[in-house]
This record gives structure tokens, sequence and C-alpha cells, in this order.
């Protein structure tokens, strides 16, 4: 308290930063925004704990001899990348921080449908992560991110338990928060705001938990028969006594396999808000994008077989899934289709989120078509297991969810802090991630289709010059990730102070200060135009002028 | 209202009664519950879905052994179990109409009587659980597959299912009996009028759903190859 009553400085409106600034009012706190920055800051401790294993998978892929760690080491660190990332970071990151964030803003509620389910939902999620950090810090796990059976079940010495009750518990945290987002923007919409004036991100997110409630009661009952198999020894993937190890990858797929999309289809959603934005066009074909996320979380329940071509599933079914895994192709490339045409003629900025958007575009699009050589059956006989598969699904996971999760962090950071982020430095850090990521990941396609077997910490000596190459990109990718992190939180502080709508975006978020009061809207807002209606005149309010 | 109408809540500033702070009405907030809990519902279909698919495949691939298996189960005492599941059920949906009426007396009496139905159906599940526990017929290595013959190995598989899908379905029960608890107290404290009892409805419908798993279970488990 200053004694002096002259020269207090002038407070920022209550917000729901500055209503309370006790531990108790964040931990306890049911606000979704709150709970969106209890989010953010544990997914990024994730991020990193993530990333740092596979900065020393890198450091040891250096050289073709094993010498920096052993191959059981190595086993470890690949698992445990894997583990993190996935569980921790990809699935509950975009949806966990963007979604709750915006999810009520964006349909004009004053939060989810269920404030204190999502509280639980952080408290479990946390929870699950401790289990697995226990798991790290004991020792580590072995068994590939896959668990793959009879391994994982009887032969693995590590700690497959306590990181499989960690998975067990997380899985929870993603279904109440998918429930939550359905049920809120089924029964919480603002008046006026129809299915069809709802915007992208939400379908994105819509489409998003349908999976998250399908899909992730299926990994909690195969994780759990695999503990039970590792405690009793209950033989339901054992072949010893007649059990399916084969029947393990079938639920493990069905469950993870949608977990890509669980990944992607929220990045989606990012990717349509931010180029509607900077190209200042509606998003060309609404109602095939909102569509197209909704197909990709339908069929994509349908292509789990594809993960197991080669584990002696019948030609048939292989046949049948190959198939399907390139109808599931449709709907991804209509959006890819249609982020293009809103591009065209559009008056484009090329700012921060929209370098992230546009290399989105581009890294996905590469992602994608080597996706769809994996789904042919004969070529990915021969790639299969190899660096191919790794580049493969890096270029959509990192290239793609995680630049979205960059762009929509930029994006909404000023809406989120009331903090501008410095523009030339996050733009110089857009790029270096881009060329970063590229030069890390290309180079393991030609490895993988020159045959280098993934999970191997040493390799044969033809594979070094790229293997250096990948190494080289992964630094640089590694300091564009380090720069954001610095500078969002130097913003915080000393970031230029955001008005309500920095870049003249459409949608009910930047109608409401920045950041905004606990209750999100003054008053229940009304909506009366379709998303993003750049093409209508607007610009009378004096927030909305450019500067 | 009747005689035995609730004891008067506490009148809250700028709200209904019972109406959380960010919804704009009672039957806004009964939507969202509803939609909520058959959203829930839907998971833990997928959750034992995962566990049919499973039993699904081996019945498939070892059917004999299977129904040896399953004749070592107790009928009598499943059949009973299933009764006094279904008669849960009938108590909980009365209990439900009742606070829809108004009656408070009655709408604790079928509380109580869900509850000691399903009470009695976990006592009687754990009397089957000991009779296993003593024939040796707990999954993992003490497994006595001599009891099967040639089927053993398999059999063994069989009533890893039965131990697996029952006991999560007795952790429902024992979730549910939690939850009626609670439910029970509140209405003892008079929380439910007609117009507004969200919290016992939803907890109906979960006791139902338990139940509706156990209708599934009961002749799976227990009436393999008892038709003719």
């Amino acid at each position: 308290m200053s004694t002096a009553t002259t020269t207090a400085p002038a407070r920022a409106p209550e917000n729901y930063l500055n209503t309370d600034y006790s531990w108790k009012s964040w931990l306890l706190t049911i606000d979704h925004k709150r709970i969106a920055i209890l989010y953010l800051i544990s997914i990024s401790f994730f991020f990193f704990v993530g990333g740092f294993f596979a900065v020393l998978m890198r450091l040891e892929l250096l050289t073709p001899a094993g010498d920096l760690v052993q191959a059981e080491t190595y086993n470890k660190l690949f698992t445990m990348h894997g583990l993190i990332l996935v569980f921790f970071f990809l699935i509950p990151g975009i949806p966990g921080v963007l979604g709750n964030f915006l999810v009520p803003m964006m349909i004009g509620a004053r939060d989810l449908a269920f404030p204190k389910l999502n509280l639980l939902s952080w408290y479990i999620f946390i929870t699950g992560g401790l289990f697995t950090m226990y798991a790290v810090a004991a020792g580590g796990v072995d068994t590939g991110w896959t668990f793959y059976t009879p391994y994982s079940s009887t032969y693995a010495n590590t700690h497959v338990l306590a990181v499989g009750i960690g998975v067990f518990i997380t899985g929870f945290s993603s279904i109440l928060t998918g429930l939550n987002f359905i049920v809120t923007i089924h029964t919480m919409r603002a008046p006026g705001m129809t299915w069809f004036r709802l915007p992208l991100f939400i379908w994105a997110h819509y489409a998003t938990s349908i999976i998250m409630l399908l899909g992730t009661p299926v990994i909690a009952i195969t994780v759990l028969l695999l503990a039970l198999e590792r405690l009793f020894h209950i033989g339901i993937f054992d072949p010893a006594i007649g059990g399916d190890p084969i029947l393990f990858q079938h639920l493990f797929w069905f469950y993870s396999h949608p977990a890509v999309y669980i990944m992607i289809l929220p990045a989606m959603g990012v990717i349509s808000e931010v180029i509607a934005c900077f190209a200042k066009k509606r998003v060309f074909g609404y109602s095939f994008v909102a569509y197209s996320s909704i197909a990709i979380a339908i069929l994509g329940f349908f292509v789990w077989g594809h993960h197991m071509f080669v584990s002696g599933q019948s030609p048939y079914a292989a046949l049948v899934f190959s198939i399907l895994s390139f109808l599931v192709a449709i709907p991804s490339a209509i959006k890819v289709f249609n982020w293009t045409a809103t591009l065209y003629q559009g008056a484009i900025a090329l700012k921060t989120p929209m370098l992230y958007a546009l290399g989105f575009i581009g890294v996905f699009t590469i992602g994608g078509l080597t996706g769809l050589f994996l789904a042919c059956l004969g070529l990915d006989v021969h790639v299969h297991d190899t660096y191919f598969v790794v580049a493969h699904f890096h270029y959509v996971m990192v290239g793609g969810t995680v630049m979205a999760y960059l762009a929509g962090i930029h994006f909404w950071w000023p809406k989120m802090f009331g903090r501008m982020y410095p523009e030339f430095l996050a733009r110089f850090a857009a790029i270096v991630v881009f060329c970063g990521f590229n030069l890390t990941f290309f180079p393991q396609f030609i490895l993988g289709y020159m045959g280098m077997p993934r999970r191997y910490h040493a390799y044969a000596e033809e594979f070094q010059v790229l293997n250096v190459l990948s190494t080289a990109g992964a630094s640089i990718l590694g300091l564009g990730y380090l720069i954001p992190m610095c500078y969002l939180v130097w913003s915080l502080k000393y970031g230029e102070v955001a008005r309500k709508n920095p870049f003249t975006a459409r949608g009910l978020e930047w109608t409401t200060s920045s950041p905004p009061p606990t209750m999100n809207f003054e008053e229940t807002p009304v909506v009366t135009e379709e998303a993003y209606a750049y093409h209508t005149a607007y610009l009378n309010e004096e927030d909305y002028v450019v500067r | 209202m009747s005689a035995s109408s609730t004891p008067a809540r506490r009148a809250q500033p700028l709200h209904a009664a019972g109406l959380a702070h960010h919804f704009e009405d009672l039957p806004q907030q009964h939507e969202a519950a509803r939609l909520g809990m058959w959203a829930f519902l839907i998971t833990e279909v997928m959750f034992f879905g995962g566990l049919f698919t499973g039993y699904a495949v081996y019945r498939n691939l070892y059917p004999a052994a299977f129904r040896l298996a399953s004749h070592h189960l107790d009928v009598a005492l499943g059949t009973t179990n299933t009764a006094v599941l279904i008669g849960s059920s009938l108590t909980m949906a009365l209990a439900i109409r009742e606070a829809q009426i108004g009656r408070w007396k009655p709408q604790i009496g079928y509380l109580i009587a869900t509850m000691l139905l399903g009470a009695t159906f976990l006592g009687i599940k754990s009397i089957e659980y000991h009779h296993k526990w003593v024939d040796h017929l707990m999954p993992g290595p003490s497994f006595d597959v001599s009891v099967f013959g040639a089927e053993g190995p398999h059999a063994r598989i069989f009533y890893s299912f039965y131990f697996v899908m029952t006991g999560l379905h007795a952790f429902h029960m024992v979730v549910g009996l939690g939850l009626m608890a609670w439910i029970t107290r509140r209405a003892a404290r008079g929380d439910f009028t007609p117009g507004h009892h969200t919290a016992l409805e939803m907890t109906g419908l979960y006791w139902h759903f338990v139940d509706l798993v156990w209708i599934f279970l009961f002749p799976l488990l227990y009436l393999i190859g008892r038709h003719g």
C-alpha cells in the first residue's frame, strides 16, 4: 500500500487477472479464463520436459555410433519424449489453453457449462502428470509411447505401471474437457448465435470433443487391462495362454489414431480464425470447413488399422483400412484449399500469427500428403518403422499443431493478458521456427526412404550427413521456441498495453475489454451477423480503427 | 404443495434458488446438466465397450471354453442379483416420481430402499467372489486350470473377463452408493422441489445405466449355452 494518495497510478479496470491476486484465488478458481492460464503454465512445463528428451536424442544421433547414451537409455528417451508430448502437451494443449479461454467467449457465454468440473479436469491432468513425472524421475519407461504388449505387460522392467496410471488418469481430464465443451456449445450460445454463425474454432473444438468423449474411454479401459495384466497376469494379452497381443494394438489405436485428430483439429480451428483475420476476408466455404471438422471426427474412428499393416492383421482388413485412410484425407484437403481460397484477393497482413498460419498450411500439406504415402499398403511395407513415419507425424504434430498453437497464443495473447507481444522479435522467431523445423524433419523423410529405422540409438555411417543436418535444425528449432518463451513473459510487464481489438478481428471475444472482466461481457451479447463478417463496413467504433 | 413439503431454502440475492452464476435461467441449467449426464453415459458405454469387444473376440475364438467356464458360475445368485438390481431401478424411478409431485417422506424412503438393494447386490456379489476365491478361479497364475481340463488356459481368460467386467460394474455400484448417500442427504435437507430436482434426476440416470450394464453382463457371463 502506498502512503501517498496523490500519486497512485491509474489502475486498470477490474478484469479477471487483477480481481484477486491470492494463491487460493488461482488454485480454486472456477473461471474458465484462469483455468486456461493454469493449463498454459503446466503445458509449457511439459513442453520443455518433452523437448529436453528430444535434445538428448538429437545429440546422440549426431554420430553413427551409440556413444552418448546406451541403447536402453535411448529407448527411454524416445518413450518419454513421445509420452509427455502426446499425452501432456499435444492432446490437452490447444483445447486446455485456447479452448478453455475462448469457447465461452466466442459463443457469448459467461463460463463453460460446468466450471467446477473444468477445474477438476485440470487437477486430474496434474495428478496424471505427477504419476508420469514420478516414473520419469524414478528411472523412466522404455516401451515406446504405444505400450505394445506383450513387451509392456510381461517383459519390460521399467516403470510401465506408473506411466500407465498417469495416462489413465489424465484421460479423464480429456473426457471432462470434451464433455464440458459439447454441453457448453449446445446450451450456452448467446441469443442469435446459431450453429452456422459459430466461429470455425468452435466447430473444430466441437469435433475434437466428440473424439475425446468417444475415444478416450477406450484408451482408459485398454491401459487398465494392461495394468491388470502387469499386476495380476490376467492373460488377456498373453499369447502363452491364448491371449491376443494384437487385440491390444487394435484397442490402443482405436483411441490413438482418433487422438491425432484431437491434436490437429483444434489447430485447424486456430488457423481458420487467423487466416480470416489477417486476410480480412470471410472464410471461403464456411460450411464446408465446418462440416469437414465433423467428417474428420467421424472418419477418424475407422482408420486405426493403418497402424497395423505389418502387425499380422488380415490383408482384407488392411485393404479396407487403406481405403478409409485415403478418404479421411478429403476433409483435411478441403480445409487447406478453402484457407488458400480465403487468402485470394485478401488484404493480407503478415503479422506473427499469420506467419505461423501460412507456415502451417505449407507444412501440414506435406505432412498430410506423406500420410497418403503411408496409407498405401505396398509403400507402407517399405517405409514402415523408418524415419519416414517419424518425419510424417512430426510434420503434422510439430509443424502443424505446435505452429498453430504458437499462432493462437500470439493472436489471443493481447486478449488473455492485455499486453502486446513485440512484433518484430515475434516475426523473427516465427521464421526461425519455420526454418528450424524444416531443417530438422525434412532430412528425416529422406533418411526413412533410404531405410533408416526409427527407435535406434546407432545407425549406418551413410546416414550421418542427414542426421547432422537434422540435429542442426533441431537446435535452431529449440532456439525458435525459447525466444517466444522469453519475450512473452517479458511482455506481461513491459509489453505495449493492448486495446480491445488490436488486430481489427471479428468475433465476440474482441468486443469485450482486454483482458476481459471475470464475467466476460458487461451484458450478454446479441449476435446479428455471420462469423467473419470482414466484408461489411463497421469501422465506426473507435476501438476498431487500425493505427 | 403437500403437507410434507420441503423446508424453506434461504433466498439467494440476484439469482433464483439453485441457479449458478453463469446460467441465464433454470431451464438452461437443467438442459446443460441433462446433456452433460447423457454425454458422460456415452463415455461409459465406450469404456465398457472396450471390454465387450474383447469378450466378443475371445468368445468367438474359444466358444467351448467359455461355455464350460460359464457353467461354473452360480446362476441362482446371478439371477437373484439381477432381480435385486432391477428392483433398485424401480425404487429409484419412484423416488424421482415422488420428487416430481413434491412428496418428501416417500422420496427419502425410496432412496433408502434403493441404497439397501444396491448394498444387497454387492453383498451377494462378494459371496460369489468368495466362492471363486475358494475354488482358485481368480485370474492370474494361481488359476486352477485343471478344473476345465484341456480348456483350462482359455477358461482362465473367461474368468479374467468375468472379474474385470463384474469388478468394474461393482466399482460403479460403489460410486453409485456414494452418490445415493449424498443425494439422500440433500433430499432429507429438502433440496428437491417439483420444479427443481436436477441432481436427483441425474443420479437416477447414472443408477439406471449401471443397472443396464448388468443386464448385458448377466446373460453374456452366466447364461452361455443354457438355451437348450
